[in-house]
């Protein structure tokens, strides 16, 4: 009975170092327009780069819904949030904003295609009643994390980040 | 004893083959796409095998792409804009997109495309609508409905939720969604034709009205309802305000809606329905913070 028990555990020890390697190693893409790396697995976290949409980065460890990524041309290392990443690969077009989509692992990507920015444009030309400038603004609003920390405070809140999944 | 060895050894071996083999695959995919990266575009074999593949493609109409939703977003926000007006009181806007962001960063998707905004509408209806990627609109009339700040979050929760739980992109008829992926699986790698350009964009329009006319005529059905519900209470609760908040608000409704009214009354389910859906330790009554007592009158003012 031992010895098979000492086995089992030889494999799972095996298999945890191995797989831990395996992950180490995870290439993803940033999925949104604006990715920001933070010092600590927190929207509080100082923010300590940012990075641009389809940038790749290597994920160095987890914890939670947060990623440890290692240091790229643009940024250092640091904390970035795993809904602005993603495991598809989205490359840049030469002379182009949008995006071009490689196939990686037999998985289809398809960014800048599809509704993108010509699309809304001539979407736009059908319907000139519609009026895209409150909504630019709507976007345009950028509050710093700061206001939001102290917005936070002062309510006696606290920054759920560190708990989402 | 021997034997378990020799079993562990070969198990060891078994395992580190199917790992190699993977990283193997990987590798290869990996150099396959920086080939077609470095030259600009694939080329068109590269396009053709994977257009032939039929599990990629099936891969990727399971869904929209975070940028492809941000624009669905978009032309979402200004249709709402063509019936309801922005209200344009920055004090009021700016406390609650401080509040509606602190709420997104405790969500389960706090990162979007373009990011949570939110708009107070010019409106005396009892509404709120969330588009595609985190555009949220909430009317005058459901923010005076709000006895304190807690129950503001409430309301931009359960918006978040919809967003988070992606439930605007599954208002989009299944066979709209085919369509445009199947556009995009044979125009992926090059640039659109015009008349890929204008079938592409009858598409969109059309999913556009998708989203506008379940957001305003039909509602999400109950279960969508419920489940947003339930993202609000995990927000709430992580960000510290009273998860009781939200039944105090629907409770607050319930007292106001009309029946047969072209607002919440249309699209929601019954407010006691909802509240009974809530798991009962987010029932209570609501305990009032006063820390967020004074900003609260001071920001909603002239509401």
């Amino acid at each position: 009975m031992k010895p098979r028990i000492i086995s089992l555990f030889l494999v799972l020890a095996f298999f945890l170092a191995f797989s831990g390697i395996v992950s180490a190693g995870t290439m993803m893409s940033v999925q949104v327009k604006k990715g920001d790396v933070r010092a600590t697995p927190a929207f509080l976290g100082k923010i300590v780069s940012t990075l641009e949409y389809g940038d790749r980065v290597e994920v160095l460890e987890r914890k939670d819904a947060w990623m440890r990524i290692g240091p790229t041309t643009k940024s250092s290392s640091g904390w970035i949030h795993s809904s602005a990443l993603t495991d598809k690969r989205i490359t840049l077009q030469a002379g182009s904003k949008d995006a071009q989509v490689a196939a990686s692992g037999g998985e289809l990507a398809l960014a800048g295609k599809g509704f993108n920015a010509e699309v809304e444009a001539e979407f736009k030309a059908r319907n000139r009643d519609l009026d895209f400038s409150a909504i630019d603004r709507m976007q345009a609003t950028d509050i710093p994390q700061e206001r939001i920390a102290a917005f936070l405070k002062e309510g006696g809140l606290t920054d759920g980040s560190g708990d989402a999944r | 004893m021997k034997i378990r060895l020799y079993n562990t050894v070969r198990l060891i071996a078994a395992v580190s083959i199917a790992v190699l083999w993977g990283c193997v695959v990987e590798e290869v995919a990996r150099v396959g796409t920086t080939v077609g990266q470095s030259t600009g575009v694939m080329t068109k074999e590269q396009a053709d095998s994977i257009n032939r593949s039929a599990t990629a493609i099936s891969k990727a109409a399971e869904d929209f792409t975070p940028e492809q939703e941000y624009y669905i977003g978009r032309s979402v926000g200004a249709t709402l804009l063509a019936k309801y007006k922005p209200y344009g009181d920055s004090q009021a806007e700016n406390y609650i997109n401080l509040i509606g962001l602190a709420l997104a960063q405790a969500s389960d998707r706090p990162e979007t495309f373009g990011g949570y905004h939110f708009m107070i509408l010019d409106s005396n209806e009892i509404n709120a609508f969330a588009a595609p990627g985190g555009l949220i609109f909430v009317t005058r009339e459901i923010l005076r409905l709000c006895k304190n700040e807690d129950e503001i979050a409430a309301v931009l929760a359960h918006e978040i939720g919809h967003v988070e739980l992606n439930h605007g992109i599954q208002a989009i008829e299944k066979n709209r969604k085919l369509e445009a992926l199947k556009i995009l699986a044979v125009e992926g790698t090059k640039a659109f034709g015009k008349q890929e350009l204008a079938s592409l964009t009858s598409t969109f329009e059309s999913s556009i009205g998708d989203i506008t006319s379940t957001m305003v005529n039909n509602g999400y059905s109950r279960g969508f309802e419920r489940e947003a519900d339930a993202a609000a209470i995990k927000m709430l609760s992580r960000v510290g305000y009273d998860p009781s908040s939200l039944a105090a608000m629907l409770r607050e409704m319930e007292k106001k809606l009309k029946p047969g009214g072209a607002d919440f009354v249309k699209t929601h389910p019954s407010p006691a329905s909802r509240i009974s859906d809530l798991p009962p330790s987010a029932r209570g009554q609501l305990t009032e913070s006063p820390a967020r007592r004074a900003r609260f009158e001071k920001a909603l003012k002239n509401i």
